[in-house]
């Protein structure tokens, strides 16, 4: 940390706390269980998804991706392909325009590239699936068969693509993401060696990729040679027009980019190769061109969670608190990107211990750059961390309930900042009486139905609370008395557009069906990537802002004669359709009238919310609790989860019935991690062997048992609204949860995931 | 995916000479679940598609007890059809196993047959594949191949027939009917599948034309008592990496007759002769189904990553005997 952080950051901790929001805990239209509001459009069919906008003289796309690891291409013969039907154009790096390195996320405050390599600048091929040309042809069969026939030849160098094999050439990150990698805190592993209970294990957790429904899909429309249109199926709009500004050498008032639906992302919805190659070749062959990636070029042009393997090791005092906690261990991730999978990030803040020592390496491997998915690092971290504690709760003979009650810290345990609000332990209580967990066998391999063993688990839910700078909103207020909110944002089928209405509403004192909220659209004011869970405070904060600059404006318009007339800002509230005295809240005008009698038709107001100092001055996180039940086949190893409550600490729910939706499809997606899903890399060519839906195996609805969640709902009181984001912590803790449960059924301790039957056979009984 | 002609057959003759008599690349298309795929996939590239699915759709229950499917008939009417589920449960069980519900619904009985491996390495046209290109060589033999042959492998492939349809129709001895140019012939199941050997490329006996137009289930009375067990990773919609298909004939706890079959275990649907063997006399308990189990098992290798298969086929062999076991003894 530079000393200009270091100093930033005492003055923010001696900065008096805002007032908490007013609309904070209140009820309205905020917490209703609304239905989304572009439910309909999606049920019917007709939300128009990027890869259906329709073009006049639309050209379609298709990658032709190498098949070696790491080398150059020797050379490309396309003659076949040019005589195909419909061909129009191929691009090379021979002949593809000059284009900038794209900025990469994490690495440029505004990068949205997974990676910040050149694409296909010159003959070099660094990955297995790196795009190596892009055919144009007249139609989508035109183009995918026109690619098959262009011929390839490399000349291979050897490639680093074994995990395991090069963990001896790993390099130590000074950040992990904008943390310190590096904790230490006394002498840890002498705290171990002594400790009256130990416990130490290395953990493992594959490739996985994140296989939204929707593929990636762009389209690009040239107007001129300087300014161009995009429809792109994205996560990250306003970085993604930076990222290609910088990278086409454009303004960026001249990229407009839409989505204004986007059918899942998870994290791998930012600029990739086929991003600015679509653009680019839009450009050559001078007419709109749309690029649908396949499902196996998704495994092979974009990148998902990098491979892990952690040790965790626990040291226990005698009076059942921690004398130890060790995390470290190491990712197989590229060296151009910054995601180096911060699987650490749990064990820093969820437990008080006397010593600790977490740090991260990374191996760098030819691969396909690895990307942020669902709770990067805290979903894998959480298996180790909380697999770990289970056990060591077992080697002392404590409940792991009651082991992580002994374990609750009063203040962040390695920043030892105050918390902002946590309830973790509420989480538990809750979820413990829901699920009944006092009721549950402790003794592993004692509950039998038939050919089925039964076992229930518990692990901690952890993910960061994140608000991003730079978001802004803008509220226009007709003399109808509608409201419109925009802000370019993401609706990738959470609900965010849903909360938005909702939070405006109420914001400003109108009927849900008097406001639209408008988004997913770069020409709408600037929206944070949706990442870290952070897009709802973000967009919150920035709409809060809007908000404030609105009053001032309306009070403007107030006439002498009005009972407005003279009012300072917070003597007024919006509230009732209009603007009204606080002390005599029958006092005030509607918008209507406010507008009228000043003769405007609408008034609109801009602002960007404040910088998000609330995490300089407190530790922000979000908890839960994972409880479950699952039934392990004596006969074949086969391991079905039975039973599901997900008990959160997440702030203050917006929206009961779109929330429980965002936890439940997390647990699902958790669950596919635990049992499931794996991303067959083979080490010996770098490829991915699994790149079909029929064989990576997310979980089917048969996988899935009911699963109920309930969440705390306690406010936070330094975050926009008391909320926190909740697109992530869902996943997280899942995985050690079923492990958990498949101990308790089993008596085996599985720690490597996906726990497939084969490693449930293989294991012994400890 | 390559430019291909389309046409409909409107009886058997005509699809003969829409194919051009087997002497190009023309196929014959069932309900396209497996061969499109591979088509999209450039593994298949058939200039000329012949649909067959018009062909042979009745469902024949003859008086002695034995069933005629014609190879038309789609896997979900094979599986709902009253004779089959009272005759051959075996059979309904095992497409039930397959699939999903949208694919049985366009899927053929004589598609089913068809299916080809579902080797990683034999999808990726990066990857070396014996069967893609004869003598290539096999990437599988040494790399990921947990769901890989455990029996009848050879040096040149070790690819698993993916059909669960086709181990109850191994197990029940069916006799696949077949027509091409040359004329009518029919085969016992277990000569339609090859194993590998050293020609992987060549997996079935069908010659140049030649269309499968029915299977026959011959009688077996104590069929009436037959089930099928599929393991796999995820509970639908995944290919077995075990699977058993057995029926018990048993009087006084001696078996009198015994058939198995295994599924997700070889290049083809693998009939356990020598479990039948061992079980044939032998009292009808759980020592003797773990006998026959080993019996079978004896020659099975295992690979790098699906040795695992081997333990889990015996207890996967027991159990299923011990189930069908306790239905005979349920009223």
């Amino acid at each position: 940390m530079s000393i200009v952080q270091k100093g930033v950051e005492i003055v923010v901790k001696l900065m008096p706390d805002k007032a908490p929001d007013r609309l904070s805990g209140a009820h309205g239209a905020i917490g209703q269980p609304l239905s989304r509001l572009d439910g309909p459009l999606k049920v019917t069919g007709s939300a128009r998804f990027t890869a259906e906008v329709p073009f006049d003289r639309l050209a379609h796309a298709a990658l032709v991706c190498s098949t070696i690891a790491k080398g150059r291409i020797a050379g490309i013969d396309s003659a076949e392909a040019e005589r195909a039907p419909g061909f129009v154009a191929i691009m090379t790096h021979k002949n593809a325009p000059k284009m900038k390195p794209p900025p990469a996320m994490m690495e440029d405050p505004n990068g949205a590239a997974l990676s910040n390599l050149p694409v296909m600048q010159d003959d070099s091929v660094r990955w297995n699936g790196q795009p190596v040309a892009i055919v144009v042809a007249e139609s989508l069969e035109q183009a995918v068969h026109a690619a098959s026939l262009v011929r390839v030849t490399y000349d291979a160098d050897s490639a680093d693509l074994a995990f395991e094999g090069l963990l001896h050439k790993a390099r130590t990150p000074d950040k992990i993401m904008r943390d310190a990698n590096r904790v230490e805190k006394g002498d840890a592993e002498a705290a171990l060696r002594n400790a009256a209970v130990r416990f130490d294990a290395v953990y493992r957790t594959p490739r996985y990729n994140h296989n939204a429904i929707e593929l990636h899909a762009i389209a690009a429309h040239w107007d001129g040679v300087d300014s161009v249109t995009l429809h792109d199926a994205s996560q990250a709009l306003c970085s993604s027009r930076y990222t290609l500004a910088k990278s086409f050498g454009l303004k960026e008032e001249n990229i407009r980019i839409l989505a204004p639906f986007v059918g899942g992302a998870f994290g791998n919805k930012g600029v990739w190769n086929h991003t600015l190659l679509c653009v680019a070749v839009a450009r050559i062959v001078g007419r709109p061109v749309r690029l649908v990636l396949s499902r196996e070029d998704i495994f092979r042009v974009t990148g998902g969670r990098a491979i892990t393997l952690q040790r965790v090791a626990l040291g226990g005092n005698a009076d059942g608190t921690l004398a130890a906690l060790i995390h470290t261990g190491a990712t197989g991730v590229v060296s151009h990107n910054a995601f180096p999978e911060q699987f650490s990030f749990p064990a820093r803040h969820l437990y008080a211990a006397d010593n600790i020592f977490i740090e991260q390496r990374v191996v760098d491997l030819d691969m396909v750059s690895n990307a942020a998915m669902r709770a990067p690092g805290e979903s894998v971290g959480s298996f180790a961390l909380e697999s770990a504690l289970d056990e060591l709760a077992i080697a002392s003979g404590a409940d792991p309930l009651e082991l992580r009650r002994r374990i609750e810290p009063e203040k962040d345990p390695t920043t030892g900042t105050a918390f902002s609000s946590r309830h973790l332990l509420e989480a538990y209580r809750r979820g413990a009486e829901r699920f009944g967990w006092a009721g549950r066998n402790k003794a592993p391999g004692s509950q039998r139905d038939g050919e089925w063993l039964v076992g229930q688990g518990v692990a901690a839910a952890y993910y960061p609370y994140y608000r991003m700078p730079g978001a802004k909103a803008r509220i226009r207020i007709s003399a109808d008395g509608r409201a419109v909110v925009q802000a370019a944002a993401h609706e990738m089928g959470m609900g965010t557009a849903t909360v938005q209405t909702q939070h405006a509403a109420d914001r400003l004192g109108l009927a849900l069906d008097r406001v639209s909220f408008e988004y997913g659209d770069t020409n709408f004011p600037n929206s944070p990537t949706a990442g870290g869970s952070n897009q709802t405070a973000s967009i919150a904060a920035a709409i809060i802002a809007a908000h404030e600059v609105l009053v001032i404006e309306l009070l403007r318009l107030a006439s002498k004669s009005s009972p407005l007339a003279g009012a300072k800002p917070d003597d007024v509230r919006t509230q009732g359709g209009g603007l009204f005295l606080v002390r005599e809240p029958g006092r005030g005008e509607t918008y209507e009238a406010l507008l009228r009698g000043a003769g405007r038709d609408q008034l609109e107001c801009e602002a960007a919310a404040p910088m998000p100092l609330e995490m300089m001055k407190y530790s922000m996180h979000s908890y839960g609790a994972q409880f479950c039940e699952v039934r392990v086949n004596e006969v074949t190893g086969e391991v079905r989860v039975s039973r599901w409550l997900g008990s959160f600490d997440t702030g203050r729910i917006l929206n009961a019935k779109t929330a429980a939706s965002q936890f439940r499809g997390a647990i699902v997606m958790g669950i596919g991690m635990a049992l499931t899903e794996e991303s067959l890399f083979d080490e010996r060519s770098g490829r991915f062997m699994n790149p079909s839906l029929a064989e990576y195996h997310v979980p089917v609805h048969a996988d899935v048992p009911a699963i109920d969640v309930i969440w705390n709902d306690i406010p936070d009181p330094h975050s926009p609204l008391g909320l926190h984001g909740i697109g992530e912590i869902g996943i997280t803790g899942v995985a050690a949860a079923i492990a958990n449960a498949i101990y308790n059924a089993t008596g085996k301790r599985i720690r490597e995931l996906p726990i497939t039957l084969d490693k449930v056979l293989a294991a012994s009984v400890a | 995916m390559n430019n291909f002609s389309y046409q409909r057959a409107a009886d058997t003759a005509s699809a003969f000479r829409l194919a051009g008599a087997g002497i190009g690349s023309a196929k014959y298309l069932g309900g396209g679940t497996n061969l499109v795929d591979l088509m999209r996939e450039n593994i298949e590239q058939p200039d000329a598609l012949v649909d067959v699915t018009g062909l042979s759709c009745d469902i024949e229950e003859k008086a002695d007890g034995g069933i005629i499917i014609g190879a038309g008939v789609k896997n979900t009417a094979a599986a709902a059809h009253l004779g089959v589920r009272r005759r051959f449960p075996v059979l309904a069980e095992a497409i039930l196993n397959g699939a999903s519900g949208q694919i049985r619904n366009m899927a053929t009985v004589g598609g089913n047959l068809l299916q080809r491996t579902r080797c990683y390495y034999f999808y990726d046209g990066a990857a070396r594949c014996n069967k893609r290109v004869p003598g290539a060589g096999c990437d599988a033999i040494e790399g990921f191949n947990r769901i890989h042959a455990i029996l009848g492998a050879s040096p040149q492939c070790v690819a698993t027939h993916p059909s669960d349809m086709c181990v109850a129709l191994a197990m029940l001895a069916a006799i696949i009917h077949l027509e091409g140019p040359q004329g009518r012939r029919s085969l016992p199941i277990a000569e339609l599948h090859h194993l590998p050997g050293g020609t992987p490329h060549i997996e079935t006996a069908l010659r140049a034309g030649e269309l499968i137009t029915a299977v026959e289930l011959p009688a077996t009375p104590f069929a009436a008592r037959s089930t099928y067990r599929k393991v796999r990773d995820r509970a639908s919609y995944a290919f077995a990496l075990v699977s058993v298909a057995a029926a018990l004939d048993v009087e006084d706890g001696t078996i009198r007759e015994a058939r198995l079959a295994l599924g997700g275990v070889a290049h083809k649907p693998w009939r356990a002769t020598a479990a039948e063997a061992a079980l044939r006399g032998a009292p009808a308990t759980t020592s003797s189904f773990r006998l026959a189990a080993q019996a079978e098992l004896k020659s099975a290798v295992g690979l790098r990553d699906n040795t695992f298969k081997i333990a889990l086929a015996e207890r996967v062999i027991i159990a299923t005997l011990e189930q069908l076991m306790q239905k005979g003894a349920q009223p």
